[in-house]
């Protein structure tokens, strides 16, 4: 396809492409995009194939279907999104994101058309918010770039037909306020107390999250999506695995996630990132890469090794999230509320009903800031720590995980304290709380308990 | 055995800001130790070098009081380290163990001539009884006529299947009841990478062991699964001096063998690479990944190869035939590409049928070379 309109017409064949064109085509095929003209697999239609999947080279058509399929497919065998869901969909502006507004926006379209169709009207049709995470206070673009960026999201999020419910710009600072009148100037102290980059990086990932998770409960959102991609997720995998948490790694690569307050949910597990890319250049679909944030440290160095590994087995991505799928996932990896399920479509339905409930109890215990899960040594260390936890701070040191404790705690022991007070209430006030309960159990029990060197 | 901390293990308050060893806080720093970035002193390094291990062996209950414990010693820096650090453990903490050395002879030429010489010497000087294994007398080849008949590609195969078997056969000449490698923390790092990047949930889930093999004959175990490779390198380097420049010279070769462009996974290569990026960047990165690869949440439903034993010989395998004897009876019938990746078409236009039949063929007959009867 490239290579005949690689002569701009000037007549001399499809067989010779100039060199320029060559080193092109030679990028655009490592970018999973074919260049010779070929038929499609899939249709056998006359359009030529333009991208491989699965082995098979696709036209465009077929090749967006297939994502959709992927997609669908993700959304509706997880339960993903309900009738009565009100979904906010993480929008950076960049590819993965994209397609998936651009997807959950298709399928709402069609719930409408099947909606307004039907005679009852019974079951209603899900909603659909968008929110931006503004990080322009911790980075150094000007600001002129940035308003340009926040306009390029409304305008994306304003073109599509059926109109989204809002769209949420929130500064990442946010996350601080109502406690703290100046969001800005304690989240760049919070930051500037973590010494190490990785750490750095992941924190704020982690505000993220949260900010996230404040927009949605502010404005009634029901379920988070976010369009982290196959390859954002094999990065993932390596990088928690360097970072020595195997243990929590199975619960951050699952289509679920309950342990937050509103539940996450993650479509696009299964493609590739180029694959998205084309796929935004295919169909024309606007993003914007003003904003993009370069990674530091630990996570560039992962995903440059990926890299380098995908130039010698473009598979690689999909063989390492499959390793990390093989691992057994968290009890709060599945939706498993009473009558969740409900609203579903009735030969669906057996099939969420069926799955066994042993471990539905939620009973681990997740870190303070990164929301990983405990593994045994950890809550060993928790437990011995807590009993010995003499002030506040002791009890939220003993609440992060390992990794947090290495990376993002400020390197000194006297200023744990400090860096307590600044983090937002949301997570330390869960500690609180927890805190509160066990000793208020403890009293009413205290007659019947042993001292620990009685034993 | 004796479990009690080494003289040196007690910490003294640390001076800060002060060039002096970070640990007694006595001598002057000669050291950054690559496990912690840690100023120690060279008394100090041998200390927690030495006592590491020590606790690694003790809290694992890798020996019994006893046990005969054969050395794999190929004559490269760790097996070297360990057996001198193994004797010199053995000795002081009364583990009351009969080491012996072993090395294989894989046959090549310029290669194992001089590390073998190295284990010799190590015979003399740590006064271990030494036993020597080579692919000649257990296999009938000695990898140089493997090259010689496959040629540069592909022979790395061989000498890695060989070499794991001929250190069990050796060890069962010995009669001893465990065998402990050299492996490094590094070296199980890269493992642990290896076996997510190629999606082995089976192997990923038992390459953090420490001792493996204990369902069969002879466990092997890795006492230097937390020491880091950098500090095997600078232990030699200030306790046994006139080793080291033998075991310089022999890294280089062992190398081209083990990740060398003929090595058909060059992702192995990237790998090393990325780890010791990482450890630049952080060095506990490779405890961590260490770390993760024993914490990994395998489903107890993973289907695991089943463990038989070859029909051949008596070796453990997951299939019919071992994997060595796949190998060799290809050498011995002048098919040595049988069983060397998968069925991909042989050299020279062979078709799948006649590959097919040559298959089948070899399934029937029985060894019949003059090499290679070997029993286990």
């Amino acid at each position: 396809m490239a290579a005949a309109s690689s002569c701009g017409g000037a007549g001399c064949g499809p067989h010779c492409p100039p060199a320029a064109v060559v080193a092109e085509d030679a990028t655009a095929e490592r970018l999973g995009r074919l260049s010779l003209s070929r038929d499609c697999g899939r249709c056998g239609g006359g359009a030529g194939a333009v991208a491989v999947a699965g082995g098979v080279g696709l036209c465009g058509e077929c090749f967006r279907a297939h994502l959709f399929g992927k997609f669908k497919l993700s959304v509706t065998s997880n339960a993903m999104v309900r009738p009565t869901d009100s979904v906010l969909l993480a929008f950076s502006g960049g590819p993965a994101s994209r397609v998936a507004l651009q997807f959950i926006h298709e399928m709402r379209s069609k719930a409408i058309e099947s909606w307004d169709a039907s005679n009852s009207q019974a079951l209603p049709v899900f909603r659909v918010g968008v929110a931006f995470v503004d990080e322009s206070v911790l980075c150094s673009k000007p600001e002129q770039e940035i308003d340009m960026a926040i306009e390029d999201i409304k305008s994306i999020v304003s073109s599509l037909s059926v109109g989204v419910k809002a769209t949420h710009i929130a500064p990442l600072e946010d996350v601080f306020s109502p406690e703290s009148t100046d969001g800005e100037g304690r989240l760049r102290e919070v930051v500037g107390l973590i010494d190490d980059d990785t750490g750095k990086e992941d924190f704020l990932q982690c505000l993220r999250m949260l900010s996230l998770q404040k927009i949605a409960l502010e404005n009634g959102y029901t379920k988070i999506m976010l369009g982290a991609c196959a390859s954002a997720i094999a990065c993932h995998v390596l990088s928690a695995t360097v970072k020595g948490r195997g243990y929590s790694l199975p619960a951050d690569v699952q289509y679920v996630d309950t342990r937050w307050e509103i539940p996450v949910v993650v479509p696009l597990r299964d493609c590739l990132a180029q694959g998205l890319s084309l796929l935004c250049e295919l169909d024309s679909l606007k993003t914007q890469q003003h904003l993009d944030r370069p990674s530091n440290g630990i996570n560039r160095l992962v995903a440059s090794f990926i890299e380098r590994l995908l130039e010698e087995n473009p598979s690689r991505e999909h063989t390492i999230v499959r390793t990390a799928q093989k691992l057994k996932p968290f009890s709060f990896n599945k939706f498993s509320a009473d009558g969740y399920h409900d609203f579903l479509p009735s030969r669906l339905r057996p099939k969420f009903q069926n799955v066994d409930n042993d471990e539905s109890t939620f009973s681990e215990i997740l870190c303070l800031i990164c929301g990983s899960p405990f593994s045994e040594s950890e809550l060993r260390n928790m437990e011995s720590t807590k009993h010995k936890a003499q002030k506040k701070t002791d009890l939220y040191t003993a609440h992060c995980c390992q990794n947090c404790h290495f990376q993002i705690l400020p390197s000194g022991g006297n200023l744990y304290e400090h860096f307590f007070s600044l983090l937002p209430k949301f997570w330390t006030g869960k500690v609180d709380t927890v805190s509160a309960s066990h000793s208020l159990l403890r009293d009413q029990i205290e007659e019947y308990l042993l001292e620990d060197n009685d034993d | 055995m004796d479990s009690s901390a080494v003289d040196g293990a007690r910490q003294p308050p640390a001076r800060a800001g002060s060039r002096l060893c970070t640990r007694c806080g006595e001598r002057k720093a000669a050291l950054k130790r690559p496990k912690t970035l840690e100023q120690i002193c060279r008394e100090c390094f041998y200390v927690v070098f030495e006592d590491e291990i020590h606790r690694t062996i003790v809290d694992n209950n890798l020996f019994k009081s006893g046990d005969r414990v054969a050395i794999g010693a190929s004559g490269g820096k760790d097996s070297t380290v360990l057996a001198y650090v193994l004797s010199e453990l053995n000795r002081r903490h009364k583990y009351g163990l009969d080491l012996f050395l072993l090395s294989v002879d894989e046959g090549i030429t310029g290669y194992r001539d001089d590390s073998l010489e190295t284990v010799k010497r190590n015979e003399i000087q740590y006064g271990l009884p030494l036993k020597i294994v080579s692919y000649k007398d257990l296999y009938g080849w000695t990898m140089d006529d493997i090259v010689k008949a496959i040629g540069l590609k592909n022979n790395c195969t061989f000498c890695g299947v060989f070499r794991r078997q001929a250190l069990d056969r050796g060890a069962a000449l010995l009669k001893v009841d465990k065998i402990v490698t050299g492996h490094n923390a590094d070296d199980i790092a890269e493992t642990v990478l290896l076996n997510i990047l190629r999606g082995d949930i089976a192997r990923l889930s038992r390459c953090t062991f420490i001792t493996t093999g204990e369902d069969g004959p002879i466990p092997r175990c890795k006492p230097f699964k937390y020491t880091y490779e950098k500090e095997i390198v600078i232990y030699p380097y200030y306790a046994i001096t006139h080793y080291s420049y033998i075991l310089m010279s022999l890294c280089s070769t062992h190398q081209v063998y083990s990740y060398g462009i003929y090595s058909p996974n060059a992702y192995r290569g990237f790998a090393r690479e990325f780890i010791k990026d990482l450890e630049r960047m952080r060095p506990r990165a490779i405890l961590d990944i260490i770390k993760s690869g024993e914490n990994f949440r395998i489903s107890t439903t993973t289907r695991m190869p089943e463990q038989g034993i070859c029909e051949r010989c008596g070796y453990i395998s997951s299939q019919k035939l071992c994997k060595a004897c796949v190998l060799l009876d290809g050498l011995n019938r002048g098919l040595p590409k049988l069983g060397i990746g998968r069925s991909k078409g042989m050299a020279g236009g062979d078709s799948d049928s006649e590959q097919q039949d040559k298959r089948s063929e070899r399934n029937r007959s029985s060894l019949q070379g003059k090499h290679g009867n070997i029993d286990f």
